[in-house]
């Protein structure tokens, strides 16, 4: 392997591993918002059981969630320093930015975790507002950067590479911004969502005393009713995005279609895979004229195919594949979220009849689904705009590091990786096992 | 004053922040390790302190790095390229250390070789850091602008890295006792606070000596910064003169009360004397940022983003300085917090 695919392999695990811890750091605060909310309004305090048992897993997650994003923005530097001396001149207002965001999640999730019982409890739920806002800034900050990757702005480059005309806060505001952090903050909240509706299924799987199952329920309806509508709203938000692919990004949309020739009309492909032989989608469902509505909003849309670019420029063909699992898994998600909801209405509401178990394991694996669909998604982000670190500016390999020691240090972090994602099951599960709901409900209501 | 010098003094300002703060939590993990079982309760009193406080330090070490990209990006440049080994096991003990801390309040069982771990990793994490002063000097780096590489045996076997090392160390142990001192002393445990003196008298004497061995043993291709540092000794004399009184004040009587040693005054003190040193050592290494390719002039950033950083810092600072403001009220001030059991 060349030092600049093992650059690329090192990083995209640190982010990939990084992602997760991420993405549940931004979509599970929340929701303990959302129930410390209810539990001041309704004084229900189960929801102030739920909220602390939350804040618990959260601590947990937060354990390596801070790590592993200090690792990732520091070997920006390491992996990518031709990446980052152009980022440091344009577009390190964000990054900064990020800074404070992430000092007041920080402040505040202390406060809100070793000072709960003696604060009154409107301080409490500033406090929780505070980390949810501190966690989804940042993680719209960073969106600043990568989103600049994809649509650079703000600055102008001499052939020479020498950079000038420096507007930072344009460079911040570039085209693609502030849809694609709609998207992240949107799809994080669906994912936190039914991260906690996956936990609450399969709580109900078993047979529980009824004041657990009551519990339990109110969880699991919490969390769909948010994961449902955030996921409608990423629907609306990823159509969004790709009608600024279509504008900003056009290589990107045709390798995600797998568009050869540029057209009007053109039909959307799903599923299959481009064969880089003939240069087609092979084994997709084409819906015609699809795409360029979806692109453009009309039919007589012209959307432009690879062969309108030079070939050394085209994205690989398999995000085509990572695009339809995205959006795949997305569609499933919405859609799963609907029928639970409907029969939760219909059937159990009013006919007093329980889940069944098949609804109820499709429930626990849409957490798992849900992020992978985000991993998939920055996948297809950032393969999707290869060759280029920085679109048209600066190529993948211009960017990365020159040093030959990666490969022992990769080895290293894949185990510190896995040790960590390891320890983190078996922690969560140690204590959650030692502090069962029973025993938080024996400890609020004697 | 120019920009870049303004850079760097504010970069000067994180660095000895950080420098103080980080002392204090890698310290005070390191003595929760030592008294974990301690009668005194020194070990508790240590993690009481650092369960609130890791996750900001940390914080502010991500707040240097790119405060460093921001302001300098031709360094980052350099300094990613040559310090990928040393700065990647710094993220690889950071993760262990921040991990097992946290893991450590969720589990009984495993609960004293998690406090071991984090401990020991909190020892070996500042020495990796401490490295980038004698790199910075110039000798351990080769190749040209486009491709550097650090020397890493030539650094590993070089005394002037060791001596870099123990006086990080040392400095690291004393900072920290005398902080715990005074946060014994705050949680009015005077058990606690007398074995943490006693450490800050042992150790504050071998911070002088390493910091002095550290200056004798400068290699010869480092001479430029020897002579500089000597155009600046008088904020040498200065810093030596605040340790002084801030030794004396551990032997002073307490206030209105029986007892001995005032530990806030000489926190205070030690504070001031590592900041003027750290202001002279800082001055003699101007303009390098990495002795001899790298002056702050040739690395600094595009002046408009400059400008907009500063804005944001102190749009930040001000956002920002009531949620500190609240946070030491609550967790090194509230009498609930420091002494409870």
């Amino acid at each position: 392997m060349n030092t600049v695919i093992l650059a690329r392999a090192f990083f995209g695990t640190s982010l990939g591993f990084h992602i997760i811890f991420a993405t549940l750091g931004v979509g599970i605060p929340l929701m303990i918002v959302i129930a410390e909310i209810i539990h001041q309004v309704k004084g229900d305090k189960d929801y102030a059981i739920m909220a602390k048992r939350w804040t618990k897993a959260f601590a947990v997650l937060l354990g390596v969630a801070i790590p592993s994003g200090t690792i990732v923005g520091v070997q920006l530097s390491l992996l990518w320093p031709g990446f980052m001396e152009i980022v440091g001149k344009v577009i390190s207002l964000p990054f900064q930015i990020e800074i404070f965001a992430f000092f007041l999640e920080a402040l505040f999730m202390s406060i809100y975790v070793y000072a709960a019982d003696r604060l009154p409890p409107y301080f409490r739920l500033i406090s929780v507002f505070f980390v949810a806002f501190g966690a989804v800034a940042s993680a719209i900050l960073i969106t600043a950067v990568n989103t600049w990757m994809n649509t650079p702005d703000g600055f102008k480059i001499k052939p020479d590479g020498t950079i000038y005309d420096v507007q930072p806060w344009d460079a911040f505001f570039n085209p693609s911004f502030l849809s694609a952090a709609f998207h992240v903050a949107i799809t994080a909240y669906m994912t936190g969502a039914f991260a906690v509706a996956s936990v609450a299924a399969f709580k109900l799987l078993k047979k529980r005393s009824e004041k657990e199952k009551a519990y339990h329920l109110k969880g699991l309806f919490m969390s769909l009713i948010v994961a449902f509508v955030m996921s409608f709203v990423s629907a609306l938000s990823g159509h969004h995005s790709a009608q600024i692919l279509h504008e900003h990004s056009p290589e990107k949309l045709a390798a995600a279609e797998g568009l050869f020739d540029t057209q009007r009309y053109a039909p959307l492909a799903i599923g299959g895979y481009t064969d880089p032989k003939t240069e087609e989608v092979k084994y997709g469902i084409e819906i015609p004229w699809a795409l360029s509505w979806l692109a453009g909003g009309t039919f007589d849309t012209e959307v432009k195919g690879l062969y309108e670019f030079p070939r050394e420029t085209w994205p690989p063909f398999y995000v085509h594949t990572l695009f339809n699992l995205m959006v795949g898994i997305g569609t499933l998600l919405l859609g799963l979220a609907g029928v639970v909801l409907l029969y939760w209405w219909f059937l159990v509401k009013k006919k007093n009849k329980t889940f069944p178990k098949w609804l109820l394991w499709s429930l626990v694996l849409s957490g798992p689904l849900s992020m992978l669909g985000i991993e998939f998604g920055w996948v297809f982000s950032c393969s999707g705009r290869q060759p280029w670190t920085i679109y048209r500016v600066q190529t993948t390999a211009e960017a990365a590091t020159k040093n030959e020691n990666l490969g022992m240090l990769f080895l290293l972090f894949l185990l510190l990786y896995a040790v960590l994602s390891v320890l983190t099951i078996l922690i969560l599960t140690a204590y959650f096992k030692r502090n069962p709901v029973s025993k938080d409900m024996d400890k609020v209501y004697g | 004053m120019s920009e870049e010098v303004i850079a760097i003094l504010i970069m000067w300002t994180f660095i000895f922040v950080y420098s103080i703060f980080g002392s204090i939590d890698f310290g005070s993990g390191f003595w929760a390790m030592v008294y974990n079982n301690h009668k005194t309760m020194a070990g508790k009193i240590a993690n009481r302190f650092l369960s609130p406080t890791w996750e900001l330090t940390n914080t502010f070490l991500v707040l240097l790095v790119v405060a460093f990209v921001g302001f300098f990006p031709k360094g980052a440049y350099t300094l990613g390229t040559v310090m990928l080994v040393p700065v990647s096991l710094i993220l690889f003990f950071l993760a262990i250390r921040s991990a097992f801390m946290v893991f450590s309040y969720s589990v009984q069982g495993y609960r004293r070789a998690m406090f071991t771990i984090s401990g020991i990793s909190g020892v070996l994490i500042p020495s990796l850091l401490i490295a980038v002063l004698p790199i910075s000097q110039g000798g351990f780096i080769a190749g040209d602008l486009s491709n550097q590489t650090l020397l890493l045996g030539k650094l590993f076997s070089s005394p002037t890295l060791y001596l870099y090392v123990l006086f990080g160390l040392t400095s690291e142990l004393y900072l920290s006792s005398l902080f715990l001192a005074d946060y014994s002393r705050v949680s009015n445990n005077e058990e606690a606070y007398k074995l943490y003196r006693g450490n800050a008298i042992l150790l504050g004497p071998l911070t002088l000596i390493a910091a002095l061995f550290t200056l004798m043993f400068i290699p010869p291709e480092s001479a430029w910064l020897i002579d500089n540092l000597r155009e600046q000794k008088i904020w040498f004399i200065l810093s030596l003169a605040a340790f002084l009184i801030a030794y004396a004040a551990l032997w002073w009587p307490k206030q209105n009360r029986p007892g001995i040693g005032r530990p806030r005054f000489t926190l205070l003190f030690t504070v001031s004397q590592y900041g003027l040193a750290s202001y002279g050592y800082g001055m003699a290494h101007l303009p390098y940022i990495v002795y001899p390719d790298l002056t702050i002039y040739q690395a600094f950033t595009a002046k408009s983003t400059f400008y907009s950083l500063m804005v944001m810092y102190i749009v930040g600072l001000a956002i920002l300085t009531p949620g500190f403001y609240i946070f030491w009220r609550l967790f090194l001030k509230d009498k609930r917090y420091l002494q409870q059991d």
